[in-house]
């Protein structure tokens, strides 16, 4: 028989690796004809599209299948085959491959990285390591390798020989795939296909495959799927119940307020920052989201749990930029600082921020510890000295640092390329490479003069960090993004980096020979954390030195990992003084305006000063900013999708639910509490209720606070359908049982509203106060959220008050907004090739059409409820899809699965 | 078809008269066997064969380690290619080189037949019915 690969193709490692196995049973010949690729010579007659590898068999048939060459040599060698090989094999086959050529070919023909090219693919890994995991055993089928072992291997090699691109968290696989990279036959077959060149070995072979389609079929939507109902077990039910029973008294004693909140030995401590943000800017919502909205919320949280938390933030105030702001504002660097240290703390004011402490970098406690940091690596020999060329303005007698130069871009002509980045091609550039390079406050011309500079030594720590990252990594919740970054930059070997600059504004660097010279902002503004901390309160050791107690979790945007998961790391291993160290990273993606991007220059987005003028109260904002969150990929603010969640979630969702609830009560029960008498019926909603909640915990515990926010809108949904189903209103007028159904519906519903009340204080602070003081929630019940669903309002609890939650957004207001503040034009221009003959309705027509689905979603939601006649169902299903397409196509997005409805 | 009822189908074709009960998973739907005894089976083809065995008509799957390996490549032909395309240029390159594959066969493995050709008529019924109602519409 006759085996053709190629190089490059990536179905023949597998079968390489496998042929061995065919040895001394059968003559095998291989022929390496890389020519079949192009076509022109096709193996198997009767295929149109040309196969590699193909085994031509002594009968003169083919195998044009890489899993059934394998398996055939497998065959060969004796092997039966079983139930559990086959499903392996045809996973591999309709799951796994789908999802990986769509991986690879991101990876290799269209030069995408990290996550854009691991998230078609994630899905996949988990699976397999979940499977190795669970069975326990070192592969896929059992205690020893079988064919399944060799053709995943074989298919996964390309990609996951990059150690960037097999998630460390993912323990079980990355155990099971080197075992199988270091077996002989496995190694061999890779040197003979990707040819040490690694993935880029496949380029020709992917090239000639057509784009795969978007690998998981699914869109970027905000939209909430419809949940399908979790089938509950018994027991399930009955420990809901029980729980539920159970009431207030479960409830342990609220922790005490300290102040200051120090660690407590034997406690859950919880330490967590937000990324410090650049004094000289105000914040747009993008920033707000990535950092301080998110760590909020998470403190939040924390504190709900009863842990014991800490979470500060504050101003990174030194540096070129604030002497440039300043420099132009006609002020000192230091006045420059005041001025706007004080807008952003008013900003997060606003938006209800819960700082335990907002500080600045600018105070003594930085430049002793950063200077203390200094001289400890300086002792121990991880700071090195050299000499720089470096730009110097002789007009305005002074180095000049990056941001001060301009100049022509050496790689792509740009003409405004910055002295340290060009804006244009991104590329990175060293500011004496610049072209015709002219000083950025007199235009004159530089000229190139050697400095001395002070450099970390990050290669000779490089080892010490890595062990660290092994230790942390496994089971902690750095987000898959941090992970890659930091992955990708020990990959790429760390070299020194300088961390002095020619300033005046900065922590002074306390050698001799650099009383000119500041540190460099990254190098200090890490400790800023430190240093705020130590001006909140004296024994900041206690935190900040106590890793053995401490849980740091640090969120950011994904630019700033590596400065918080490389540099400061490093620089705290490097002075050996037992720092407490980040054991979660939360890194979120970037967040988009409207179509493009925010930028105060263009004043296109909306800045944090700005959002508490446009009379939208900053609940809806922080709900809007979390339900967009760019959590696992970047994510866009739109106008229309804001008045759109409000609507539709907000207010005839949770509003709505929350709201009847707690009139039901006022109106036909006097304010008071009814007595409940759970049927099978309420027993299983609270069980659902309760499952739900877990998931939130477990969501919230691992930081996918956009998820976590779904549980919430899922189980005001759950409540509105069970109001509807059960209809008080009509049963109150009717018999005694009646009665006494209506009683236990209010009472029910009026408890799950409790609950949310609760589950959103993380979300929505002002508006779960303002339920809470409507329902007069117990106190212990407010700030205490367990795991289960508890009864918070027993019968015969007097509640308060009950007024509407929230306001619709009109139209025209969101309208005028977005004029405004600019961007979304571009919406009503939608590229050519979209437009058929419909055009973008307005928006008058858009909310008829999206009351429209709501209305038809409740018919549908009720009919299902109310286990009605398939048929029926199907009919005002089928009302509901079409209603949703003409939304669709009004608001100018394409309809979903527009397949073969093309009209000709 | 559903998988479930073509599994279903050939539950009835080779005798077995136990009535096995499938779920669906996932976007593709693809099916699950909750066995008795161990953990379930995933996957049309998968399930497919441990029905032959189980119906002790192990020659369905192939004699020869050379029937075997092709009857496998054609039910991987039949979830990955026949399942996975529905553009009409790709059913008619697909139908072409069947076509000429069988030019010169009975069934897919030559002289006997097998689980492929069951599950690839299963697969290629729609296609073909499809065509055969445009061929009436056309007359």
């Amino acid at each position: 028989m006759r085996l053709f690969v190629s190089e490059g193709a990536p179905g023949c490692l597998p079968v390489l690796a496998a042929a061995g196995r065919a040895r001394g049973r059968a003559e095998l010949l291989i022929t390496c004809n890389p020519s079949t690729l192009g076509g022109r010579d096709c193996v198997v007659p009767f295929l149109t599209r040309p196969k590699v590898p193909v085994l031509q068999l002594d009968s003169g048939n083919y195998l044009f299948s890489t899993s059934a060459i394998c398996r055939y040599f497998f065959l060969l060698s004796g092997w039966e085959q079983d139930d559990l090989t086959n499903q392996w094999l045809e996973w591999e086959a309709t799951e796994l491959q789908p999802a990986l050529s769509a991986a690879l070919y991101y990876l290799v023909v269209q030069g995408k990285k990290g996550e854009d090219v691991l998230g078609s693919v994630r899905r996949a890994l988990t699976y397999i390591d979940h499977s190795l995991s669970r069975q326990n055993c070192p592969f896929l089928a059992g205690e020893t390798e079988s064919l399944a072992d060799i053709v995943l291997w074989g298919a996964l090699y390309p990609l996951l020989q990059d150690p960037a691109y097999l998630p460390e968290e993912l323990s079980a696989l990355h155990s099971w795939f080197q075992t199988l990279s270091t077996q002989e036959p496995c190694q061999r077959a890779a040197e003979t296909v990707l040819k040490q060149q690694g993935v880029l070995a496949l380029r020709p072979y992917l090239q000639k495959q057509p784009q795969p389609s978007s690998p998981e079929g699914r869109a970027v939507t905000n939209e909430p799927e419809e949940e399908e109902l979790a089938t509950l077990s018994e027991e399930e039910i009955a420990m809901a119940v029980t729980a539920w029973e159970n009431g207030l008294e479960s409830l342990p004693p609220l922790r005490p307020q300290q102040n200051p909140v120090l660690p407590v030995t034997g406690e859950r401590n919880v330490l967590i920052t937000s990324a410090l943000p650049y004094v000289n800017n105000v914040p747009h919502l993008g920033n707000i989201i990535g950092c301080v909205l998110s760590a909020d919320v998470f403190a939040r949280y924390s504190r709900l749990r009863q842990w014991n938390t800490l979470y500060l933030c504050g101003t990174d105030e030194y540096g070129t930029a604030t002497e440039t702001k300043a420099m132009e504002e006609g002020l000192t660097p230091q006045e420059i600082c005041d001025k706007y240290h004080i807008i952003h703390a008013d900003i997060y004011r606003w938006f209800n921020i819960s700082f335990d402490t907002f500080g600045r970098t600018t105070t003594p406690q930085q430049t002793k510890i950063t200077q203390d940091i200094f001289q400890r690596l300086l002792t121990r020999g991880f700071v090195l000295q050299d000499t720089v060329e470096q730009l110097r303005c002789e007009r305005c007698a002074r180095f000049l640092a990056d941001r001060f130069v301009e100049g022509v871009c050496p790689f792509c002509g740009y003409e405004e390329a910055r002295g340290d980045q060009c804006d244009k091609c991104g590329k990175l550039i060293n500011a004496v490479e610049l072209k015709k390079p002219q000083c950025k406050v007199c235009r004159s011309c530089p000229v190139v003069q050697s400095t001395h500079h002070l450099f970390l030594d990050l290669p000779k720590l490089e080892k010490r960090l890595e062990e660290w990252l092994g230790r942390t990594l496994p089971g902690s919740d750095w987000t898959p993004n941090a992970r890659f970054i930091t992955r990708s930059w020990l990959r790429d070997g760390l070299k020194p980096r300088c961390i002095t600059r020619d300033l005046k504004w900065g922590t002074p660097v306390p050698l001799e020979g650099f009383e000119d010279k500041v540190f460099y902002v990254w190098f200090d503004a890490t400790i800023g954390y430190l240093s705020i901390t130590a001006n909140y309160t004296d024994q900041w050791e206690r935190w900040w030195k106590n890793p053995e107690q401490v849980d740091l979790y640090q969120f950011m945007a994904k630019d700033n990992v590596p400065f918080h998961g490389i540099v400061f790391p490093c620089s705290a291993l490097g002075a050996e003084d037992n720092y407490t160290l980040v054991s979660h990273l939360i890194a979120t993606e970037y967040l988009n305006y409207e179509d493009g991007k925010f930028s105060k220059s263009r004043g296109v987005g909306v800045f944090g000063d700005m959002a508490q003028d446009t009379g939208i109260p900053a609940d809806i904002w922080r709900f809007y900013l979390l339900y967009i969150r760019p959590e696992g990929q970047d994510s866009a603010f739109s106008w229309t999708d804001l008045l759109l969640k409000n609507n539709s979630e907000l207010l005839n969702n949770l509003g709505n639910f929350i709201n009847r609830a707690g009139m039901f009560v006022s109106k036909f029960f006097g304010g008071y509490v009814p007595e409940m008498v759970l049927t099978p019926d309420d027993q299983r909603l609270l069980a659902h209720v309760t499952l739900e909640l877990q998931r939130y915990h477990q969501l919230l515990e691992k930081v996918r606070i956009r998820d976590a926010l779904r549980s919430i809108l899922t189980i005001s949904r759950h409540g509105n359908q069970y109001i509807q189903v059960n209809e008080p209103w009509k049963r109150i007028k009717g018999s005694e049982a009646d009665r006494q159904r209506a009683g236990t519906v209010t009472g029910l519903a009026v408890n799950i509203a409790a609950l949310l009340s609760v589950m959103l204080q993380p979300y929505m602070p002002t508006v779960s106060a303002t339920i809470q003081a409507q329902l007069q929630l117990p106190p212990p019940a407010c700030s205490i959220l367990l795991t289960n669903f508890l009864c918070t309002l027993p019968a015969g609890h007097q509640i308060g008050t009950v007024s509407p939650l929230f306001q619709k957004l009109e139209n025209d207001q969101i309208e005028s907004l977005r004029q405004r503040f600019g961007g979304g034009q571009a919406k009503t221009s939608p590229k050519p090739a979209v437009i058929e003959t419909v055009t973008t309705a307005g928006p008058q027509q858009i909310q008829a059409l999206m009351d429209e689905v709501t209305k038809q979603g409740n018919i549908v939601r009720e009919l299902k409820a109310q286990k009605a006649d398939k048929n029926q169902v199907a009919a005002e299903v089928a009302k509901l899809l079409d209603l949703k397409k003409q939304l669709a196509v009004a608001e100018g997005k394409p309809p979903e699965a527009p397949k073969g409805k093309k009209k000709k | 078809m559903a998988a479930a009822a073509e599994l279903s189908l050939l539950e009835k074709s080779l005798g077995l008269s136990k009535g096995n009960k499938y779920s669906a998973q996932g976007e593709r739907q693809t099916p699950v066997l909750q066995t008795n005894n161990g953990p379930s089976l995933t996957g049309l083809t998968t399930i497919a064969a441990h029905l032959v065995k189980q119906a002790n008509k192990e020659y369905l799957l192939g004699s020869t380690a050379e029937e075997k390996a092709i009857v496998q490549q054609w039910l991987e032909y039949r979830v990955t290619q026949i399942d996975g395309h529905s553009s009409k240029n790709d059913i008619h390159t697909l139908l072409k080189d069947l076509n000429s594959y069988l030019e010169d066969k009975v069934y897919l493995t030559g002289y006997n037949f097998t689980l492929a050709d069951i599950l690839l008529y299963y697969g290629l019924h729609r296609f073909i019915i499809r065509k055969l109602r445009h061929t009436e519409v056309g007359n």
